[in-house]
């Protein structure tokens, strides 16, 4: 178990909407890490923390997401907020062209009414289609499993955006202003959910999941290739689906309670 | 018995001439500005959002690359497939493709998020991608087509034609499945996904092409005030017959496909019956006034000789061609993806609604600048090679030919137009 892993994990496992982690809390869930840690024996020397800058992303890594239904409130949107405000993106009121790179969708089963709400982003796939068609390679993902679009050679040809099944990905459609230094956004080129690699590569987790550990806790972030992962046990001791797993896209963002 | 039917150039000093440089350049200037305009406050003044991705520009794009591909016809036909009747249109049919190509490819790249970075296009690919495929099915397209044309042209390198012509047909044949496959390869959207598409874009080439093609004989030599046969007129006639024919099948075994797997009901109904605008341009534009009136024209006794009717024909085909690829674009676009199955899906970023899309002027006169930029390089190249034949009379195309030779002679005086 890697220090980051420690911390986002921790951090995914916030005791309800709105509230605090209480210090017995944090000293339990940090036990319980450390135990998943050293059980094994054998991930005592796991990735760094934190990515030095000139080191390239280990393909023994493969960050993901474990969306939890059941814990998603409704009506809250705490991730949506806090993705637009760590990336930058402004609304212009304008509800067809503003981007969202994760949103929250309400569910409806047609055959008994039952509803449920979830959020849903960019599913960084082990296969992506949009980084198949992308004609120069702009779409592309790294070998830790997150899906990037290199601003410098998309051309905005949005065939990404055709190609995608959870319709993830935007095309900016104006002007940008204000934007963030970690996550550089250009009029004519398409963007998505980057997972906060930014933050990732510093041992971080993504802002939304560190918003949702503040209030519902319904998302994990960690090492899904790692079987001694929080994420991964979770996933192994309670299941979880993927979005249109029927296409064998092997995505990274799994949910729980769909 | 061989009959030399003489290629000639257009003198191209008329008014006539002058008066359609100046409304095909004032067309693509207005195409250019949209770009422009387009570029300069970004997509969002236009009707193309985070749902409709490819709007106007690509309807009229599409359109012109899959035409391209069947203005080719009458060239392969006579190339390939020996048909030596039309060996003197062959340079004209060769002379339309690569212009109606070059008109689709400029409205593709000008309307690109970053147009400017075409050259990184050029210098960076993804072999996975059928886009980075295009791009040298594109320009592969163009030094092919050139090189034949050459090759029919240049006396000293007629014997090469046959071969030069075999390996466009194909060269095209590959093109336009590159161009279905766009749709065909996309997994996630319920109107594409289907291999038919390629086959099906084959086909709607041969037929899109050829009605330009008519079209374009049509005013060209009425403009210049030679004669055009009915033979030729008829030969077209049959050959847009079985290509519309064709067409009408694989749309109809693409629909039926769809009806019968119960997951694609949804797209299905959108299309073909609650669908709106998408509804009426499918069965209005596209089945009836691209498919049925026209074969109706075609065929009917009191119809199928007049070479008027063939002419309403081919502009109808063309008419139609534009609702399909309308059908086909943004209808595909406007049925959400369907992430949940069986659910009822909402939310603020358009889940499961059907997606609007108005088309802007600016996306208009961009699309239709794609056609000038195709008709006037035919302007241009028509006055400075010799492709227009000299006649399309019976006289000349007598149906006993056994081989007509393209003559280009240097004696032959340009007529003036």
């Amino acid at each position: 178990m890697t220090d980051k892993a420690v911390q986002s994990e921790t951090g995914t496992s916030g005791e309800g909407c709105g509230g605090a982690m209480s210090r017995r809390g944090f000293l339990g869930i940090s036990a319980a890490a450390t135990a998943i840690t050293l059980a094994p024996g054998v991930t005592l020397i796991s990735p760094a923390a934190a990515k030095p800058a000139d080191q390239a992303a280990s393909p023994k890594v493969r960050w993901g997401m474990l969306v939890d239904v059941t814990k998603c409130a409704d009506g809250c949107d705490d991730c949506v907020v806090a993705c637009a405000k760590e990336n930058g993106l402004k609304s212009h009121n304008r509800p067809e062209t503003d981007a969202q790179w994760i949103r929250k969708v309400t569910l409806i089963d047609k055959a008994n009414g039952f509803t449920k709400t979830l959020p849903v982003m960019c599913q960084h796939c082990a296969h992506p289609p949009c980084v198949d068609v992308c004609p120069t390679g702009a779409s592309f993902k790294r070998p830790d499993g997150i899906v990037l679009v290199d601003k410098h050679i998309c051309i905005g040809c949005r065939y990404c955006m055709m190609a995608c099944p959870y319709k993830a990905r935007n095309f900016v459609h104006e002007d940008t202003r204000g934007q963030k230094p970690h996550a550089p956004r250009g009029k004519g080129t398409v963007e998505s959910c980057t997972l906060c690699v930014h933050r990732v590569d510093e041992g971080g987790s993504p802002a939304c999941v560190e918003a949702c550990s503040k209030g519902s806790g319904a998302l994990m972030f960690g090492d899904i290739a790692d079987p001694n992962s929080a994420i991964s046990q979770e996933i192994a001791k309670y299941g979880a689906a993927r979005i249109r797993a029927d296409l064998g896209l092997d995505t990274g963002v799994a949910y729980r309670g769909l | 018995m061989t009959k030399k039917i003489a290629l000639t150039q257009v003198e191209g000093r008329s008014s006539g001439w002058y008066g359609l440089l100046v409304l095909f350049g004032t067309v693509i200037l207005a195409g250019l500005g949209s770009t422009w305009y387009m570029e300069h406050n970004g997509h969002w003044v236009t009707g193309m959002n985070n749902q409709i991705v490819w709007g106007m520009p690509h309807v009229f794009a599409v359109f012109l690359i899959v035409a391209a591909s069947g203005a080719l016809n009458v060239a392969s036909i006579s190339s390939v497939f020996g048909r030596n009747v039309y060996k003197p249109l062959a340079p004209l049919s060769a002379l339309l493709s690569i212009s109606l190509l070059a008109g689709g490819l400029a409205v593709l790249v000008l309307d690109l998020g970053r147009p400017d970075r075409l050259i990184v296009a050029m210098t960076h690919y993804n072999f996975k991608s059928i886009f980075a495929w295009n791009i040298y099915l594109y320009t592969g397209f163009f030094v092919i087509v050139g090189v034949y044309m050459w090759m029919m042209l240049e006396k000293k390198m007629n014997r090469h034609t046959k071969t030069a012509g075999l390996v466009a047909f194909l060269w095209r044949l590959a093109l336009t499945t590159g161009t279905g496959s766009i749709f065909g390869f996309l997994v996630a959207r319920q109107a594409y996904d289907a291999a038919i598409m390629a086959p099906m874009f084959i086909i709607m080439s041969f037929a899109y092409g050829l009605a330009i093609f008519i079209l374009v004989i049509k005013f060209s030599y009425t403009w210049l005030g030679r004669p055009i046969g009915a033979y030729v007129c008829l030969r077209q006639r049959n050959l847009l017959r079985v290509f519309l024919a064709a067409m009408l099948y694989f749309v109809a075994v693409y629909h039926l496909t769809n009806l019968y797997a119960t997951e694609h009901h949804g797209v299905e109904r959108f299309i073909l019956l609650e669908g709106g605008i998408f509804t009426a341009l499918f069965w209005i534009g596209q089945i009836m006034i691209g498919g049925i009136i026209p074969l109706v024209l075609m065929f009917h006794p009191a119809t199928s000789e007049s070479r008027i009717a063939l002419r309403i024909a081919a502009f109808m085909v063309i008419i139609g061609g534009i609702c399909q690829m309308y059908v086909t674009i943004i209808g595909g676009q406007a049925y959400p993806l369907v992430l949940f199955p069986g659910m009822e899906v909402s939310s603020s970023f358009f889940d499961g609604q059907i997606n609007s899309y108005t088309p802007t002027l600016a996306e208009i006169v961009l699309g239709v600048s794609g056609i000038a930029i195709a008709l006037v390089l035919v302007l241009i190249v028509v006055k400075f090679l010799k492709i227009l034949p000299a006649s399309l009379a019976d006289s000349a195309f007598d149906p006993n030919y056994v081989e007509p030779v393209i003559h280009p002679t240097d004696d032959e005086a340009p007529e003036t137009a």
